[in-house]
Formats: structure tokens, sequence, C-alpha cells
């Protein structure tokens, strides 16, 4: 295969869009913006904007049907924008389109005034819990949202985190207090009003019960909450609440160097510890310009598999645990300890192993690196056939997962469901094979799917993916290229030192590189990966400094929540724990 | 009637025994647990991890008893009471071996039958005491999943009943000699074994807890030596329901070589293991599935067991 297919652009060309949306809308003269991932991103004015996603999304075959990504950059303080037009804050739409297999960005320009917009929530139902995040984190009115309200932040909070006058860390202020009068406010705010919500307290036959199950409950993986609705034991609705585990990663990208923000990055989806760091150093070579040596490629598949399997492997215990049975998540984390064993060997973290950098991976791999992961995979495979008997095969299992909490494929990509959410409705669509990225057009894997898009398939699915990463593991370890493990460029991390004590400029770039940060070139790239739960990416804009301008992290657990309610709608008690073990979710990967 | 049953000293040291093993049984189930799920459990106080127990007795000693302001008071204190009391007073009528035991009368199988039923007071109560929203969903699928299941644990040990000819367990375990009623009443014995783990609330079958649905269902508010109470109380009904298998089915302390008591020591041990070992495997199955499987399959499974053997057992005219 071409080896060069991790450079391909999946996106259309600007003038072909353009040109439709000229000839379907009558609308002409849209600016369109280069960036450094060179997909293709248009300016659009604030009336056509609903207009266009409409017609982008229904009318343009093949349609854009997902809104893959929402947000907005406060782009008062940026330098950098020659050729862009004037905006204060400019909102920007990611939408992806599988039948063309390519992305659009439209952008809208936002005078500090009037920042209005109307809503997409009648084009996309995922759109809703986007434009309160906008709306949250920027203060932009999405006109028309049926519930625009505070999201991350506590619905008590005073200005929106991640304007650039916000104040980026609490030590900028005086020191915090919480005196009883606050306190009483702090809580009653947080009470719980089924009118608020647009909940009756009861129908024609009976009075519902209020079920706060959350923000602490054995159950929801974290700090999560979701108010039930109940009519005896079933679920009339269901209201998912977020942003316990907000701690404004996106907001700490702005005063982090390129380099010392790979860290935070392994705290997004805390499971998938160097998964995480994929997407954002592959964004940020592409800024820079860094081509990465195939050696530190293959590595990078390779620990990034071991993470996927790590994290499917605590999904897979949780899942079954959640439905009652006690023992596999034991079996299972032995497993997964060995995964961390192997990590450790290589990087020398076991969770959080910030294992990549700009350009490549931190040190080469230890001498006999690959005796522990042959160990490993000669007998996970046939551990992973006893689970198969232990949980997939257990009729109690079956019968409080099939048919539970199911959603069919249209409605997965309406709701921004990806990942393994998205393949167990029998659309077989994975990113690595789709877009391969860092080498992965050279493996041998398939795309494992099922039909029903119930809670079981959800599980079948990634027991099947663990099978797949074996596999792949298997051909890193058998085709393992010799070579640098990191790039010979100036904006790696460290920067190359071989010959800092030779030549005096070697040695300034490599001083500054390490004290200050390697200063990114401006531009703005988005890079996507298939992560453990869904698609995973990041949105980078420089303004050529040492610092991220805005970093926007777009994470699979966020829209899979919001899906919530349309799954468990008449469902028990009990499925919504099923259903809520199947989804596969990190709050931190929610909350960010 | 033998006159060297109803003895003080018999008394309190059955007593003494069954609340002491129960206290064990939580060390036992926990390193049992553990050691099927490759894990080691609690060892490190005392030998093996022995003094565990008398560790976590302590603790629940001195815990603070906290009741909880919204709680309705007297039925909060009352409610575990209710759950150890009734297991514990079931053991009166249970046969541990001739001349072992606290009292013998001719109906002892149905005083049983109404001690367990009396013990889901103790659920609800609590988890209506506990005005805890959690607490009432426990209360309530307690109050359902015991009252239906007491129908299929009378229906299916009337088989029994029919064979042997009499409600007195210790006239029931000498039935057996010629052969243990586990071979002609396994239908019986399978569901009876369903019904007494669902009336025990006992894992895959302990939905009114259901840790990863409701907390801890009806307990959630319970703390300390009322939560120990609980406790001790499930470890005591499984005792006791071991107990009553084994003599209803498993020819109670009949067997060659060993002292009677051995036998029925021993095959009760078992059947705590068995109690023990199918909660470490089974997941469990959501309410409303639980409830289909014992009107749909187990009364008319019952229902027919009874017919067959009454036709068998019962001589013609």
């Amino acid at each position: 295969m071409n080896a060069e297919a991790g450079n391909t652009v999946y996106s259309p060309a600007a003038s072909e869009i353009a040109e439709a949306l000229a000839e379907r809308l009558g609308i002409a003269g849209l600016i369109s913006q280069p960036t450094a991932d060179g997909i293709t991103t248009l300016w659009v004015p604030r009336e056509k904007l609903h207009a266009i996603l409409g017609c982008l999304k229904r009318e343009l075959l093949p349609p854009h049907v997902m809104l893959f990504d929402l947000t907005a950059i406060d782009e008062r303080r940026r330098i950098h924008r020659q050729g862009q037009p004037e905006s204060d804050f400019t909102v920007v739409y990611h939408l992806l389109s599988f039948g063309r297999n390519a992305d659009i960005r439209l952008k809208v320009a936002l005078h500090e005034n009037a920042l209005t917009l109307p809503t997409v929530s009648d084009l996309w139902p995922s759109a809703n819990w986007y434009e309160r995040e906008a709306w949250d984190m920027f203060g932009i009115v999405f006109e028309g949202h049926p519930h625009l309200r505070r999201i991350l932040m506590p619905p008590t909070w005073q200005g929106h985190p991640l304007r650039k006058d916000h104040y980026a860390r609490a030590t900028e202020k005086e020191p915090f207090t919480l005196p009883d009068e606050r306190q009483d406010i702090e809580q009653n705010a947080l009470r719980f009003v089924p009118e608020d919500w647009g909940m009756s307290r009861r129908s024609e036959e009976s009075d519902f019960m209020f079920l706060n199950m959350g923000p602490n409950h054995p159950s929801v993986h974290g700090v999560f909450r979701v108010a039930l609705q109940l009519d005896g034991e079933e679920i009339v609705n269901a209201l998912p609440d977020i942003g316990y585990h907000h701690r404004g990663a996106e907001k700490m990208g702005e005063r982090q160097s390129w380099h010392t923000y790979i860290p935070y990055t392994d705290r997004v989806d805390y499971l998938g510890g160097s998964m995480n760091n994929l997407p954002y150093v592959l964004a940020v070579e592409k800024l820079a310009g860094i081509k990465v040596p195939p050696r530190a490629e293959v590595i990078r598949v390779m620990v990034a598999e071991l993470y996927r399997i790590a994290s499917h492997l605590l999904f897979y215990g949780t899942y079954a645990q959640d439905i009652g049975q006690l023992s596999p998540i034991f079996y299972m984390f032995i497993d997964r300890e060995q995964v961390f064993d192997i990590v450790e060997s290589i990087s020398g973290a076991r969770m959080h192993s910030s294992y990549f950098r700009i350009g490549g991976v931190a040190m080469d791999l230890p001498k006999g690196w690959d005796k522990r992961i042959r160990e490993f995979l000669d007998h996970f495979p046939g551990r992973l056939d006893d689970y198969d008997k232990l949980v997939m095969q257990n009729g109690t299992i079956k019968r409080r997962t099939q048919g539970v909490g199911a959603y069919n494929t249209r409605e997965a990509i309406d709701w921004g469901a990806t990942g393994p959410g998205l393949r167990a409705t029998g659309f077989g669509w994975d990113y690595r094979k789709a877009r391969p990225y860092s080498g992965y057009q050279n493996f041998e894997f398939e795309i494992p799917i099922a039909q029903n898009g119930d809670c079981y398939d959800r599980c079948a699915v990634r027991v099947e993916e663990m099978r797949q990463s074996v596999r792949i593991i298997g051909q890193c370890l058998d085709n393992m290229p010799e070579g640098p493990h990191k790039a010979e460029h100036p904006l790696t991390t460290p920067p190359p030192r071989a010959r800092t004590l030779h030549d005096i400029e070697t040695l300034i770039q490599h001083f500054l590189n390490v004290s200050w940060g390697p200063v990114i070139p401006a531009g703005e790239a988005s890079f996507t990966v298939e992560a453990t739960k869904g698609l995973n990416a990041y949105y980078l804009t420089s303004d050529g400094s040492g610092m991220s301008y805005r970093t926007r992290i777009r994470t699979p657990s966020f829209p899979h929540l919001q899906m919530i309610p349309m799954m468990c709608r008449g469902m028990m008690v009990a499925d919504l724990i099923a259903i809520l073990a199947s989804i596969d979710f990190v709050m931190a990967d929610v909350d960010r | 009637m033998n006159d060297e049953l109803g003895e003080a000293p018999d008394i309190a040291g059955i007593l003494i025994a069954v609340i002491a093993v129960a206290a064990l049984l939580i060390w036992v189930e926990r390193r049992l647990l553990a050691f099927w799920q490759d894990r080691l459990g609690p060892n490190r106080v005392g030998p093996l991890g022995l003094m565990q127990v008398v560790a976590d007795m302590i603790k629940m000693f001195f815990k603070e008893d906290w009741i909880p302001p919204f709680a309705d008071k007297p039925i909060f204190v009352i409610a575990p009471t209710i759950v150890f009391i009734t297991a514990l007073a079931a053991f009166a009528v249970i046969p541990f071996a001739p001349g072992v035991g606290i009292i013998d009368f001719n109906f002892g199988l149905l005083y049983f039958l109404a001690l367990s039923s009396l013990s889901v007071y103790s659920i609800v109560l609590a988890g209506y005491a506990s005005n805890n929203k959690y607490s009432l969903l426990g209360g309530l699928r307690a109050a359902a999943q015991t009252v239906s299941y007491e129908v299929f644990m009378g229906i299916s040990i009337m088989g029994v009943v029919m064979l042997a000819g009499t409600f007195d367990l210790r006239e029931i375990v000498e039935a057996q000699r010629g052969g243990w009623f586990i071979v002609p009443q396994f239908v019986g014995f399978v569901i009876f074994l369903i019904a007494i783990v669902a009336e025990s609330r006992r894992g895959p079958l302990d939905l009114p807890e259901a840790e990863q649905e409701l907390v801890a269902g009806f307990h959630t508010e319970y703390s300390g030596m009322k939560f120990g109470m609980f406790f001790v109380g499930e470890y005591v009904a499984i005792i006791l329901s071991s107990a009553i298998i084994v003599t209803l089915f498993f020819g109670g302390w009949l067997g060659p070589w060993l002292p009677p008591l051995a036998w029925f020591c021993l095959k009760t041990g078992i059947g705590v293991l068995f109690f023990i070992l199918i909660r470490g495997a089974l997941p469990r199955p959501r309410y409303d599935q639980l409830m289909a499987f014992g009107w749909k399959i187990l009364l008319p499974a019952g229902l027919l067991n009874l017919v067959i053997t009454g036709a068998l057992a019962l001589p013609p005219g």
C-alpha cells in the first residue's frame, strides 16, 4: 500500500463546495482559509449558516452527515490572522461525510456585541450539548436552542472560562472562601427542579418518582449524574448532567508549552494512556511539518494498541460487573496488569505514560522488549476465549443486554456516535482503515462489526477489537523497522542533542527549545484518531508562539453520553446500568 | 419427643455456635471468593487473616450509631433485628443429629416456612423507614421477590412431605434411611434451591440490594452495628438455608463411619460453599425477568412435580 497515505488530505476542494453552494443557495464569495491539515475551511455569513449546513447535510451528495465537532475560538488576542475576516469570536463547525470520506470545516465570524447564532440542534440532535458548551465556555447565544444552560461549569459561575479575558488559574484571584450564605446559594442552585428540565411531576395515571443517580454512584463510572424520572422502576425520562469532572484541559493548553501539554492529554481519556498523546502530537507535527521516522510510527501503533487492549479489558470487566457478575473483572485486571507491565518496561510509567513526543517517542525500546509482549500475545487470545464462555455466552448476560439500549446507524450518526458504538450498528467505519494514519495502512486487520446496535453488540465489537489489536501488535513485533525513534527536526521535543557540543547554533536551539519549548508556526490543524472509545480529535490553533492559542479536544464520550435519554426511555433502572456499562465512557473524557 | 432436648445449655451452645460460624463465614466467603478470583483476600490480621473477623467486629461495634434525621426512628431500629431474630429462631427446629437440637415438634417445616416469610418484614421496613429512594426501591423489590418465591418454595417441598408423610424435620431425616430425597425429588430440589437463594436475597438474586443499581438497596442508610445485624443475619440465613436443604434432600445427619453431627456439619458446610460459589459465578437477572421466571417456569414445574409425586407416592384408592 501507499506508505504516504498518512499525508492524504481527506477533504473536498474548496472550489467544489463553494460552487455547489453558489448553485443551490446563490451564496457566492465565500472566503476559503488555508489550514495546515488541508481540511477545506470556509467562512460563511451568519445569516446563511443554517441554510448552508442544511444543504451540506441533506442536499449535497454525498452528504456531510455527521456534526463531528462544534466549538469556538476567542480571536481577540490572535495576531496571525492574515486572510481571515474580522472576527472577535469564531464558531467552528466540523462536518464529516462518510460517503465522500471527507471533512469540511465552516467558520462563522461574530462580533463581540452580537454573539448570537441560529441553533443547528434541529439539524443534528448532537448539536444540543455542543452549543451548550460553546455558550458555557464563550458566552455565544444560540437562538432557538431548546435548553441553553451551562453544561460544564456550575450554574452559579460568573464569566465564560475559555474567553481570553477569563483568568486561567485560581491563584490569579483572591484566595477562595465559602461563607455559609454562599454555600446555601450554591446548594440551592444544585437543587433538582423537574420543571426546569421540562419534566412534569405527575401523569394522569401516576405520580413520578425522581431519582438522583450520581454524581456518586457505583455504576456511573466516575462523577456523573443522571436525573431519572421513574414510574415504578420504569424510566420515563433520564437527564444526564455532566461537568463534575471538568478540569479545564482546553484552557490549560493555552498556558502550557507545546511539549509540556503532552502529559495532560494522557489524563483526558485516563484509561487510554498514550492513545491520547497520538492525536495531539500528530496535530502538532502537522503544524510544524515534521515527518516521523518509520520506527517511531510502528512503536506508536504498538503502544496505542496495547492501551486499546487495556482500556477494552477494563470495559469488559466492568460491563460484566455492572450486570452483577462479580468475578470476570478480576481475571481481566490480571491481563490488564500484564499490559501495564509491558508499557512500564517500555516507557517507565503504567497508566499515563506520556510516551509520545513531538516528532517521535520519548526513548527507544529497551533491550529485549519483545519478550514480554510475545508472552502476552501467546496466552491472551486463549484467555479471551475463556471470557467468551464466561461472559458473552452466559444466558443471563444475553437476556440482560440483547435488545437493550439499541439504536440504528442513522441515529448513531445523527447523535455523533463513533467507534465501537457506531460499528455495533452494522456500519464498519474505522478511522484506521478509512484514513490510515501513523502507518496503519501497512497493517493487516479487520474491522469488527455487529448488527443490532444494542448493549450486547457494543460489547461483542470491543471483544473482537481486542483480537484485532493482538494481530496488529504481532505485526509490530515481526516488522519493527530499525532507525531513529525521533525525527531529526529542530522543533521536536526534546530536540536532537547529538551535535549540541559541536556547534553553537544547535546548542542555542536546544537550550531554547528545552527551556521555553519549541515555537510552532502559526496555523491551524486538527487530527483525528480512532481512540479506545471512538474518534478523538485535537484541533490546535497556533499563533506562532511557544504555547497553543487554542486547544480544542473533541472526545468520543461527550456525544455518547448525550444519547442516554434516547437509549433508555421506557426501560428499567437495571437496563440503564447495562446501557451505561455498554457505552464505555470515562468522565474525564466527557468533561475534559 | 426426646427428653434431652430443650435444655438451656443446648440452646446457648447452638446459639453461640451458629453466630460464631456466621461471623467466621464472612472471612470464609472473602477468602474463597478471592481464591476463585485469583486474588488473596484478607490475609494480614492474624494467622491466614482469621482475626479479620474480630477486627471487623470491633470496628462495627465502635462505629457511631447514627440514625439519619429523616428516618422513621423506631422502625429503622427494629428492622435489622427482625432479620437476625427470625433466622436464629428458625434454628430451633433444625435437627442437627439424634439428640442434638432445641425443639422437636411435628410442624417443624411449617414453622421454618413461617419464620422465613417473616424475615421479609425486616427488609421492607428497613427500606420504608430509611426514607431514601434507593432503599425504597430495594424494599419494593424485596417484597415482590420474597412473597413470590415463598410460593414456589412451599410448593417445591410438598413432594418431600408427601414422601415422608410428615412435617416433622426429624422424621423427614429418618425417612431418608433408604435413600436421599434428592433422587426422587430432584425437580423439587432445584426449585427449592433457586427459591431459597431468592428468599435469602443472596447473589445472584440479590436484587433488593443490587449494588450496581441501588447502591446498597434497603440498607443504604444503615451503618455500624445495625448494618452488622443485616450482615451477620445474611450469613445466619445462609447456614440456615444450607441446613434445611441438607435436612430435606441430603439425608440430614445420616451417613456411614462418621458421627451423625459431623455428617450434618460437613453437608451443611458444602452447601454453604455452594452458596458462595454461585455468588461469585453468576450475573444478576433483571427484576421483571426474575419474576417472570418464577411465575412462568418455577410455579408450573413445581405443581407438575407435586402432581406426579402424588400420583406415584400416595396409594391409589
